[in-house]
């Protein structure tokens, strides 16, 4: 049996750095951008809602910077050597908000009824799951069809969170009136929120883990304008500004305060890969000559340090550099633009117009629209800006309506949940975003990435990646712009904040504040 | 009565007409490019066919137009708003939530506006051609002018950020559980500068207006007459020239009541101030129909309102107005 036991380790960290004892007490001020359409986990799961309902509802596992798995809801698990049962030991103790007890019953529940239902990211994973079975009141065993590599990242609390079984069985669970008032199992609970302004949670006295959290409350503010929020931070009123909440030339300022301080780390779990959708379908895009002359001309470097303020990493391909499985071992497309031009040649580029369509989230994606624009102007590329609103962009790359359209994609950990879903032809879907949206179809790769999601040793699975890695990146079919970086930014007393894989969402549960 | 007939006959019109608002509005948003279900699927990060076939049904979505259409103006005339499946809470609800911010917000800067200029435009027309009322012409011409967003920013900088006298943002202060006179005092504060950037432009068109009005009716014979009477000049300019002079800024805060609803975006935004207008935006941004052809309506049946208080007001200013009709 392959066996990770692992202790409780953040009161292990706690206890081997007696210096720093933390103080109990204290409140803080997150912003939060934009306002949550809900706070039901299991329903919701975009940014925000991460962000605040992360510390309502936990996981059974959580994962540290380097994406290893350490104990949540679950104190320690065992993994079959076949790879096809995992099973878990979950903490005693725990209780939801209401009082009740949390049990593998709830495991069973929230994997197999609710999750399945309204998830659509974990339901690709638990089709890899033949059944979920709760042993006792505190052991739940998860069998699986076939091994699946990358099974044990989906423990985290957005992907797989724990959903009370006594509040949800046998209701319509989208309507249910309790997702007004979230009961999770969380450090914090649910108190209260005036929409518009802030929501207000306060410490779980019943918290399973002795000690935590050590903040009597959080509130998470809602300020629309990317401005305000700098200034709502400039005069104290908020202390910390999650990665992204401000425009990124507003980070140098602020972090240059006094009693300031900054953070890269905590977004390893997600790791943000930006990139443009060259629409593989019609039009110059569809040359794979042309995807390479667009490679070429591009400065990124340039477009890095100019419109991230020097924020992120350009990346090589596919696979994040923060990611598990990721491989240097790709052709690499620096900025040449005399081998642009020499590629649009070889195709035979008449100067049809490419329209650009950039991601409508700030001024930070217009700009660098614009820089594409210029450089791919230089090359003798013919290019038009398009532009739309949120609804808008969605409907543009749902339906195909574009050449090249910016996104970006959080990577979840490992490439068969966060990156393979935007390159197999399986998953071309007109009408839903976030797929396979250029249009890229290749069965020899789709065969890989399939089996690279299947094998069990992650040896195999790290040379099976860069063969993948190498092929893709010669075929561009996107092309990949920046490894996103959003630091935290934060004042210095506040200690702990970030010191997982999923960084602030994680964050109230350790913090303390320094007096 | 022929002035309650008069205003029975706008209100039974009224009503038509917010119906024929209501249908026009459900089909212009519904010819918008996006889908809330594509929308609410693209921000979760992930989605497939099932959860966008799921949604859309939640939403109404998989109906044919009419039955939407439909429902929607059936539930209307029910008094009922819909439902926002992204927000899960009833439209009226929602709408009851920050309809009270808005107000207070926007009738302090009418307020503000309306009688600051026109005692700032009466104060200028008594002093035509001195250096103080160039002085205050330039200052109207400056807010007329300035860009709302422009002017709030700095406003923040210079008192919030610089002076630390007043909060930049927000409607109170989070979590202080000041209640009665000190929550009441908390909220004034949070107010000035939002009622004030936001009044500034109005502030402006009015005491210009005001000014030009009372030039003109200064110069017409019955003020003679009174002069000739010996009436004193404060006089004569209160109950002889602003009574005519004020008509036509009547007429204009008509048209800035018919904001207090939906036309503090701008401001509400960058003061992060929990009312409509933002709530608009947002339902806007994502789509989310049943709220926006809320707030839409509610914004409707405001202006309808505030048209028809104006028409009392005229009357009551000038009665020669009721009579003539």
């Amino acid at each position: 049996m392959k066996h990770l036991k692992a202790t409780t380790f953040l009161i292990a960290a706690a206890l081997a750095a007696p210096l720093a004892a933390q103080e109990a007490g204290g409140r803080l001020d997150i912003v939060v951008q934009p306002e949550p359409p809900g706070l039901m986990l299991g329903l919701v799961q975009n940014g925000p809602t991460q962000l605040v309902a992360g510390d309502i509802y936990e996981g059974l596992l959580i994962y540290n910077t380097d994406l290893e798995p350490q104990p949540g809801l679950a104190e320690s698990w065992e993994i079959s050597e076949d790879g096809l049962t995992y099973t878990f030991k979950l903490h005693e103790g725990v209780k939801w908000h209401d009082g009740e007890d949390f049990t593998a019953d709830d495991v069973v529940f929230s994997a197999d009824v609710f999750l399945r239902e309204t998830h659509a990211r974990l339901r690709a994973s638990l089709a890899y799951v033949e059944s979920v079975t709760a042993l006792d009141p505190l052991t739940v065993e998860f069998k699986l069809k076939e091994p699946f590599g990358p099974f044990i990242s989906v423990f985290e609390a957005a992907t797989m969170p724990m959903i009370p079984k006594h509040i949800y069985e046998g209701t319509d669970f989208a309507t249910n009136e309790m997702n007004a008032t979230p009961i999770g199992t969380g450090p914090f609970k649910f108190d209260e929120w005036v929409k518009g302004s802030y929501i207000h949670l306060v410490r779980n006295e019943d918290y399973y883990i002795d000690g935590l959290p050590y903040l009597d409350e959080v509130y998470y503010r809602v300020i629309p304008d990317a401005a305000s929020r700098a200034v709502a931070f400039e005069t104290g009123e908020v202390d910390v500004l999650p990665g992204g909440s401000v425009e990124n030339w507003d980070v140098p300022r602020l972090t240059e305060m006094e009693g300031v301080c900054s953070t890269g780390e905590g977004w390893e779990f997600f790791a943000p890969h930006a990139w443009m959708w060259l629409n593989n379908r019609e039009g110059p895009t569809s040359n794979k000559l042309f995807r390479q002359a667009v490679m070429y001309a591009m400065n990124r470097e340039f477009m890095k340090d100019v419109v991230w303020n020097g924020f992120g990493k350009v990346p090589t391909g596919p696979i994040s550099s923060k990611t598990n499985f990721y491989s240097d071992d790709v052709t690499h497309y620096d900025y040449d633009p005399d081998k642009a031009r020499e590629l649009l040649a070889e195709m035979g580029y008449d100067g049809e117009p490419v329209r650009i369509l950039p991601l409508p989230y700030g001024e930070t994606w217009q700009r660098w629209a614009e820089a594409v624009r210029q450089n791919l102007t230089e090359v003798g590329i013919n290019v038009e800006i398009d532009s739309a609103d949120v609804a808008g962009w969605n409907e543009k790359t749902s339906q195909w309506d574009y050449d090249m359209a910016f996104t970006y994609l959080y990577q979840y950990g490992d490439p068969a949940l966060g990156v393979s879903r935007n390159y197999t032809a399986d998953r071309i879907k007109k009408g839903s975003p976030w797929n396979n949206v250029e249009g890229y179809e290749n069965p020899e790769l789709d065969e890989k990435w399939f089996a690279a999601a299947t094998m069990v040793s992650p040896e195999e699975r790290q040379a099976a990646y860069e063969e993948i890695q190498k092929e893709i990146v010669d075929d561009v079919p996107v092309a990949w712009m920046l490894e996103l970086e959003f630091p935290t930014i934060y004042r210095c007393n506040i200690k702990d904040l970030v010191t997982t894989g999923i960084g602030v969402n994680d964050g109230p549960r350790n913090a303390w504040i320094e007096k | 009565m022929p002035v309650f007939a008069a205003i029975l006959a706008r209100l039974a019109k009224a009503v038509l007409t917010l119906l024929a608002i209501a249908v026009l509005n459900f089909f212009l948003l519904h010819a918008a490019p996006g889908d809330p279900a594509v929308v609410l699927a693209g921000e979760a990060g992930a989605a497939d066919e099932q959860m966008i076939e799921q949604l859309r049904e939640r939403f109404g979505l998989d109906q044919p137009f009419y039955v939407q259409l439909g429902k929607y103006v059936g539930g209307i005339v029910q008094g009922d708003l819909g439902y926002s499946f992204r927000q899960g809470a009833p439209v009226i609800d929602l709408i009851a939530e920050r309809l009270p911010a808005t107000l207070l917000l926007t009738l302090t800067a009418f307020v503000i506006s309306l009688s600051c200029g026109i005692a700032l435009g009466v104060a200028a027309a008594a002093r035509v051609g001195k250096v103080s009322d160039s002085l205050l012409t330039t200052l109207a011409l400056l807010f007329y002018a300035t860009p709302l967003y422009w002017l709030a920013l700095m406003a923040v900088l210079v008192f919030s950020v610089w002076l630390g006298w007043l909060p930049g943002f927000g409607y109170e202060t989070v979590g202080s559980a000041y209640s009665g006179f000190a929550r009441a005092l908390d909220i004034l504060k949070h107010l000035i500068l939002p009622a004030l950037t936001l009044g500034l432009f109005f502030m402006a068109v009015y005491m210009r207006m005001t000014r030009a009005s009372m030039l003109e009716v200064s110069t017409a014979d019955f003020v003679k007459t009174a002069k000739a009477k010996g009436l004193s000049g404060p006089v004569i300019r209160r109950r002889h020239i602003l009574r005519n002079a004020i008509l036509p800024v009547v007429t204009l805060a008509g048209l800035q009541a018919g904001q207090l609803v939906g036309g503090a975006v701008l401001t509400e935004t960058v003061f992060a101030w929990p009312g409509i207008g933002r709530l608009m935006f947002e339902s806007l941004a994502a789509r989310d129909y049943n709220t926006i052809l809320g707030v839409f309506l509610v914004s409707a049946a405001m202006v309808i309102l505030f048209n028809i208080v104006t028409d009392i007001v005229y009357r009551i200013v000038d009665p020669r107005i009721g009579a003539r009709s």
